[in-house]
């Protein structure tokens, strides 16, 4: 089977309702960029971070880390077999590293300063790494997905109108593109995987400057390499995840003979990333405030027992990992797990030591955060549809 | 994608030789801090709240006037942080002192930037837009802030405010050490210069050391003995002495590393000269390479997949 544009049409009520959370989304930042950040949010001098940074920054390149894990099994480690996930998987990366940057756009303050960082650098700081490797693997992302553009549309540029004297000299761009891409794929497919480690360890580093401000069951020295490992764990179930989200909403093979082994690989993966977090904890003894009863503690626990220990236990099983819903279920478990780890890290666990501040993200908050996940959404819904990203569909020809 | 033996070797080799042709990684954390700034004692025993800084502070700096700037009384019922309009506040806490009718004592603190001698902001932010100056202030340069708001989060003292209210154009803002006042011959900061009890002493962080000690010697019992702001995170241009305990005023307990040592010790032996980037690099070419050259070929030319 060979991935094919989806033969559907796109206005389903479930866009409707994407394209209503974007009208909101879309309304709540105009009001930022007219009232400032603090008219739609809870961001105050005490909690400067909250939800944009915690959702669409933090967790939006976790969950994208699919892109990479895939490209590092099917291409680098060559496991041809499991090629069919990795367009869908790169797709999801490169929607959900321009959904980071959209989000980074709204959360900072001077937004038309977001290329300040390209002249003046600081070495030191931790950010300015996460930038740059953001900065480039995005332009890497697009530039592994270029192929797949081209491959629909080589030989085949026809704009209607005035356009169509563009025919030409797109039609060029695509050949040489492809040409070049052609040769030189493998050195952005290890690049990728390159950049990725980098920045997904180095967003755990960003709390490491203020021991102060984050809670004792998450500040770690190690904390960049639990973001990494949790990463590298996520990435095979968000594949799980949103391939049987996809294949069960638009009826396609659910491609069973490649999902369940990933599974396997997962419980590989999650099972260190569980080891290591509560070797952490009880090396540093922060088990002590395991029974504190602040919200806090509980959200820790919810995360340990729902995000890393029930999944780690459910794929230990053939049966689970035979099965579709059993798969589905501990993959959801997990990528809600490493969600609630990066909402933990950076909103929850984060504490004024002097003001005493709670913070709620604000409904403007939400509503943008919202927005942004349903454009993604509905991005991957057109892609998807006009592109060949995805297998085609049960029993039609290919 | 097309690994051959020749392209692969070809780009290895640059990168390889790259790497060898730059020193080894960096060494052990340094102190980046000035050897010899400016810095201030406050000696909180001596602060009567009468505001009279904040007033100095609005002026120097040309921010709106304090709120109730006469008030000497009910401004100090809630307890105020500095924030995008004023740059330091007085604060009133009843810590348990009597006088010697039994009535509770207030003890007055100032509070504004405490200028670390390694500050987190500096070390956090992505473009260098905050520095440490020779002179010991930590200075903001908006034209290169982003507005990530990387600073208040690192801030160990909670002091940098956001103008969260200026849609285009925010500006961190916190105190300025009165850069362009100390920075000229005799200059002193305008807090420091209206305090009438003399609670603020400006002068060399150095010199400001030896006179808090020498109080503390003089006057036992008075103080607690300890100077707030000799090695608290990495240590801070500007001191404190109390004769209560200095949480109980709002100066957090905070441990003797500079705040930015762990971060930077990781990034610096992670990514000194990209080593670690470019040996990951070769590790997995060479894997791809091995495991693309035998066995089944790849089927797809996108970094995509079939």
């Amino acid at each position: 089977m060979k991935p094919a544009p989806l033969n559907k049409p796109l206005f389903t009520p479930g866009v409707l309702v994407m394209l209503a959370l974007m009208a909101a989304g879309g309304i709540v930042i105009i009001a930022r960029f007219i009232g400032g950040i603090g008219y739609v949010s809870n961001l105050t001098n005490a909690r400067p971070w909250g939800l944009w940074v915690g959702i669409d920054v933090a967790t939006g390149v976790a969950l994208a880390a699919g892109g990479f894990t895939t490209a590092a099994l099917a291409h680098i480690l060559g496991r041809h077999h499991y090629e069919a996930v990795t367009r869908p998987a790169l797709l999801t990366a490169a929607l959900g590293y321009t959904f980071v940057v959209l989000g980074l756009i709204v959360d900072i303050g001077r937004s038309w300063a977001i290329w300040k960082p390209m002249i003046y650098w600081n070495i030191n700081s931790v950010l300015f790494e996460v930038a740059m490797c953001v900065m480039v693997y995005l332009n890497v992302l697009y530039l592994e997905f270029f192929p797949i553009v081209a491959e629909q549309f080589k030989g085949r540029v026809n704009l209607p109108g005035i356009f169509a004297r563009l025919n030409n000299t797109l039609e060029t761009v695509l050949r040489v593109g492809d040409a070049i891409l052609d040769k030189t794929m493998w050195i952005l497919i290890i690049l990728g995987v390159v950049l990725s480690c980098m920045h997904q360890s180095s967003l755990g580093s960003l709390m490491l400057i203020a021991p102060t401000k984050l809670h004792p069951l998450w500040y770690t020295p190690i904390l960049p390499l639990l973001f990494l490992v949790s990463a590298i764990g996520v990435g095979y179930p968000m594949v799980v995840f949103e391939t049987t989200l996809v294949s069960s909403s638009l009826n396609l093979d659910p491609e069973m003979s490649i999902l369940s082994p990933l599974t396997r690989i997962t419980t590989f993966l999650i099972g260190t990333y569980m080891l290591l977090k509560i070797g952490d904890m009880l090396f540093r003894g922060t088990y002590v405030y395991l029974l504190d009863g602040t919200h806090q503690t509980n959200s820790f626990i919810v995360e340990m027992l729902f995000g890393v220990m029930i999944p780690w236990v459910m794929l230990l099983f053939k049966r689970v990992r035979k099965s579709r819903a059993g798969i589905f279920t501990a993959a959801t478990l997990i990528v809600g797990g490493v969600v609630l780890n990066r909402i933990n890290v950076f909103i929850v666990g984060y504490r004024s030591p002097i003001t005493d501040s709670t913070y709620f993200p604000a409904p403007g908050e939400i509503l943008v955060t919202l927005g942004l996940v349903a454009t993604l959404m509905f991005i991957y819904r057109v892609v998807v549809t006009y592109l060949p990203v995805l297998q085609s569909p049960k029993g039609a020809a290919s | 994608m097309e690994l051959t033996r020749r392209n692969f070797f070809k780009f290895m080799g640059a990168a390889t030789a790259s790497a060898a042709a730059l020193p080894s990684p960096a060494g052990a954390w340094e102190s980046k801090a000035p050897p010899d700034p400016y810095g201030c004692l406050v000696d909180i025993t001596r602060c009567v709240g009468c505001r009279k800084c904040e007033e100095a502070c609005s002026k120097v700096n040309d921010l709106p006037e304090p709120e109730r700037p006469n008030c000497q009384c009910t401004i100090f019922e809630k307890k105020r942080r500095p924030d995008h309009n004023a740059f330091t506040v007085i604060n009133r806490y009843f810590t348990g002192r009597l006088d010697e009718f039994d009535k509770p004592l207030p003890t007055f603190t100032k509070v504004q930037c405490m200028h670390c001698q390694d500050p987190a902001c500096v070390s956090a932010c992505i473009v260098g837009a905050l520095t440490k100056d020779e002179t010991g202030s930590v200075r903001y340069d908006v034209t290169k802030c982003i507005g990530c708001r990387y600073c208040m989060v690192a801030c160990p003292f909670e002091i940098p405010a956001y103008e969260y209210d200026n849609p285009i154009t925010p500006r961190v803002m916190k105190c300025t050490f009165c850069y362009d006042i100390i920075s000229k011959q005799g200059g002193v900061p305008g807090c420091a210069a209206i305090c009438p009890t003399e609670t603020i002493t400006f002068g060399r962080r150095s010199d400001l050391l030896n006179v808090a000690k020498m109080r503390l010697k003089e006057n036992p019992g008075k103080y607690i003995d300890h100077v707030y702001g000799e090695k608290e995170a990495g240590g801070t241009s500007w001191l404190y002495i109390s004769s209560v305990p200095f949480e109980q005023v709002n100066l957090p307990v905070l441990a003797d590393t500079p705040s930015p040592r762990l971060a930077e010790t990781i990034q610096h032996s992670l990514f000194s000269y990209l080593w670690s980037p470019i040996a990951l690099f070769g590790a997995l070419g060479a894997i791809m390479f091995k495991a693309n050259n035998h066995g089944d070929k790849p089927t797809d030319k996108s970094g995509g997949g079939k």
